[in-house]
């Protein structure tokens, strides 16, 4: 029980999420999260708009299926297996995100700043949320994949473009976590 | 509920991106700084044991629940595609330290503003199906 309310090491992690990948490929599909944008999107009548939602989003109940299990299991994680959020951060991360106002840096996964009530209330938290949204949904769909489709499934698999995209996502993120973030905090 | 085991599949992936922190927005802070090892050797060491589970497969030591060889579907080809989106991507990701499975996991600690990430997100796949013709690729 211990070993289960403790963080876990990148060396758990890691094997982890790959045998979440066997499993996946196991019962028969490719493993990835970011076509379930397209396929909500579907279902919420996009196809009236756009011919590229016009698709069967029935073959993709089983995609549905897991995303209800993502959430589900943020919940237990959140409600009873996570006790204490802290994260053992460098220090010179906590320093940096303090002098740029950030207060109490790690003491739990999401900084108020960004998830709390009164920045969410607030245009620009609102905004920042938002936008930030939009461009995973339309980056993700752009590159042909996220992190779980093109960081772990395509690069495992050699796949040139997914190389391509992962430089990408490490460009972009690196923008927006060098600049941007101090120029909105 | 022949799917029953991708929603178990779904909550135990969800734990695991939650009990490594996987999910928190401080680790892709410090993953995209350089200043953490973390992010680096989950992401590295997943995509390593992959790599061996992808070759398993390709030998067709490995085979899918129905006895089937598993072939991955090859990526969509293309150059600007990619890296541009990529980038856009990784600009969401940076920001927000949210990425496409977590959006759905983080719903589970931050309700609010994980609806307004996830709203966010279908907007933005909404605006692609939109442009997607028009797009470079």
């Amino acid at each position: 029980m211990d070993f289960i309310l403790q963080p876990w090491a990148w060396y758990v992690g890691g094997p982890l999420i790959a045998i979440s990948l066997l499993l996946y490929f196991y019962f028969g599909r490719n493993f990835g999260a970011s076509t379930n944008f397209d396929t909500l999107c579907t279902m919420a009548g996009a196809g009236k708009v756009s011919d590229y939602f016009k698709k069967d989003w029935k073959d993709r109940d089983f995609a549905l299926m897991f995303v209800v299990g993502l959430i589900i299991g943020g919940v237990i994680s959140a409600k009873y297996l996570i006790p204490n959020q802290t994260i053992d951060l460098n220090p010179k991360t906590v320093q940096e995100l303090t002098e740029l106002g950030f207060s109490n840096v790690g003491s739990q996964y999401f900084p108020d700043e960004i998830f709390g009530v009164e920045s969410f209330l607030s245009i620009k938290g609102f905004l920042i949320l938002l936008v930030s949204g939009i461009f995973v949904g339309f980056g993700t769909r752009y590159a042909g994949g996220c992190t779980s489709g093109h960081a772990i499934t395509g690069l495992s698999n050699l796949e040139l473009p997914s190389l391509l995209a992962v430089i990408g996502f490490f460009i972009g993120g690196m923008i927006a976590t060098w600049f941007i973030i101090p120029i909105l905090f | 509920m022949k799917n029953i085991k991708f929603l178990l599949l779904g909550i135990f992936f969800a734990i695991v991106l939650s009990k490594s922190e996987a999910i928190s927005w401080y680790r892709f802070y410090e993953m995209f700084k350089f200043q953490s090892f973390h992010m680096f050797g989950i992401i590295g060491g997943a995509v390593v044991i992959s790599m061996f589970f992808m070759q398993l497969f390709k030998k067709g030591i490995i085979k899918d629940i129905k006895g089937n060889k598993i072939i991955p579907q090859p990526k969509e080809k293309g150059f600007i595609r990619t890296i541009l989106g990529g980038t856009f991507f990784g600009l969401g990701w940076g920001i927000s330290g949210a990425c496409a499975a977590p959006i759905f996991v983080i719903l589970g600690f931050k309700l609010i503003p994980a609806l307004i990430l996830l709203f966010g997100a279908l907007l933005g796949a909404f605006i692609y199906g939109i442009l997607s013709k028009k797009l470079p690729n």
